[in-house]
Formats: C-alpha cells, sequence, structure tokens
C-alpha cells in the first residue's frame, strides 16, 4: 500500500461537506493516489459508497473507531 | 462525468429552505452533475449582496424547537448556505441565475445581486437550459 497523498479532516462537518470538501480535495490528486478522509457524519458511508460508485474512485480501506469513519480512497 | 443535470427553481427565502437547496446543489456538483439554480421570488432577494449574510429566518413550522437546533448547529460552526454554493460554484459545473420577472416585481438589478448569481434569464431560458434535467422546487 502506498502512502496517504492528502488528508481531509472533515470531522464535525454535516452532510454534504464531507463529500464536497473530498470532491474538492481529490481534484489536486494524481490519479492512483490514496486521499484519506476522517469524518463523523453518520451519512457519510453510505455517502461515500455512492460517491464512489459514481465517480469512480474506489474505497480501499474503510473503519470506524469512537464515532470517527475513516475512509481511504484511491484516485481513479 | 455523464451524470443527469439537476435543476433547482429556488423560490424559498428562509434560510433553511436556502441551506436545503445549497445542500442538494453541493451534493449533485461533488457527483459532477451539472447543477442550473432558478432563482425567484423570496429566494431571489435573498441573494441581494447587501443582505445575503442577514438572518433570512426559517419556514413557520419549524417553531421554537426548530429554531433553537438550527441555532445549535450553527453555534457548531455549521457552514451558512451562501458559503456551502460558493463552494459548490468551486467544484464547477453550477450556475445560478436570477429570474427576469421576479427581478422586475422586486425591482431589483443586477447590480443589487450578490456576485454568486451569474446572471438573469426568463423561464423560457431556464427550460432549455434544464431540458434534460431532473427537477426540484425548493
Amino acid at each position: 500500500m502506498s502512502d496517504i497523498h492528502t488528508t481531509v479532516d472533515a470531522k464535525g462537518l454535516s452532510c454534504p461537506m464531507p463529500i464536497v470538501k473530498t470532491a474538492q480535495a481529490v481534484k489536486n490528486v494524481p490519479a492512483g493516489e490514496l486521499v484519506e478522509v476522517l469524518a463523523t457524519d453518520p451519512g457519510s458511508v453510505k455517502d461515500f459508497a455512492a460517491w464512489t460508485r459514481s465517480t469512480g474512485n474506489a474505497i480501499v480501506e474503510q473503519t470506524e473507531a469512537d464515532g470517527v469513519y475513516r475512509f481511504v480512497i484511491k484516485r481513479a | 462525468m455523464d451524470e443527469k443535470p439537476l435543476a433547482i427553481v429556488l423560490f424559498s427565502g428562509t434560510d433553511d429552505k436556502l441551506n436545503a437547496a445549497a445542500v442538494m446543489a453541493s451534493g449533485a456538483a461533488a457527483l459532477g452533475r451539472r447543477v442550473h439554480i432558478f432563482l425567484q421570488y423570496w429566494a431571489l432577494d435573498a441573494f441581494r449582496a447587501d443582505r445575503i449574510e442577514d438572518d433570512h429566518g426559517l419556514a413557520p413550522e419549524a417553531g421554537a424547537a426548530g429554531k433553537a437546533a438550527v441555532d445549535a448547529l450553527r453555534a457548531e460552526g455549521q457552514a451558512p448556505w451562501y458559503e456551502t454554493l460558493a463552494m459548490a460554484k468551486e467544484l464547477g459545473g453550477v450556475e445560478i441565475m436570477a429570474c427576469s420577472l421576479s427581478m422586475d416585481v422586486l425591482r431589483i438589478t443586477e447590480d443589487d445581486l450578490h456576485e454568486l448569481v451569474d446572471g438573469t434569464e426568463g423561464v423560457t431560458a431556464f427550460y432549455l437550459a434544464a431540458d434534460d434535467a431532473q427537477l426540484l422546487f425548493i
């Protein structure tokens, strides 16, 4: 697994900010690189699944600890 | 991306409905969907450059408890609707147009409007722009 290129800290932000901030961040990330997202919005689990399906980016890792969801997304 | 565009007729001028529209628009923009927003009546009034940051109140059904919940979210630093819309525009593909009839009714000129608004159009131009789009009325 290669290193994280960019981290998006969306903790404490309500829907749709975790997705919006991630969509902004991936614009500046080269294809194939990894973006880490930290979010506390419980809707983000379904939202990131839908967003990656629609945009072609891939969730390569997904964990939850103490109410913080962590997604590692591979830029398409 | 070839996602279906979203068209929003934004009529309401209270902060809760403006925020709902901003959330729908920014979510669509994040998916790579084009978004076309048509501002009518009280929504258009809320986009006046000198009033956009004012408290525009909430829909009547909010009541005191609803207002307290919204105020608490604001105190936690939730972005106001116009900042959410600005972020959606940064993502690209989001166009915000003023309804020319509403401009006449409210005696608003383009100089009165916030820079988030891209221009003025009539209902015919709106329908052409929204031709293949999913349509929301808020």
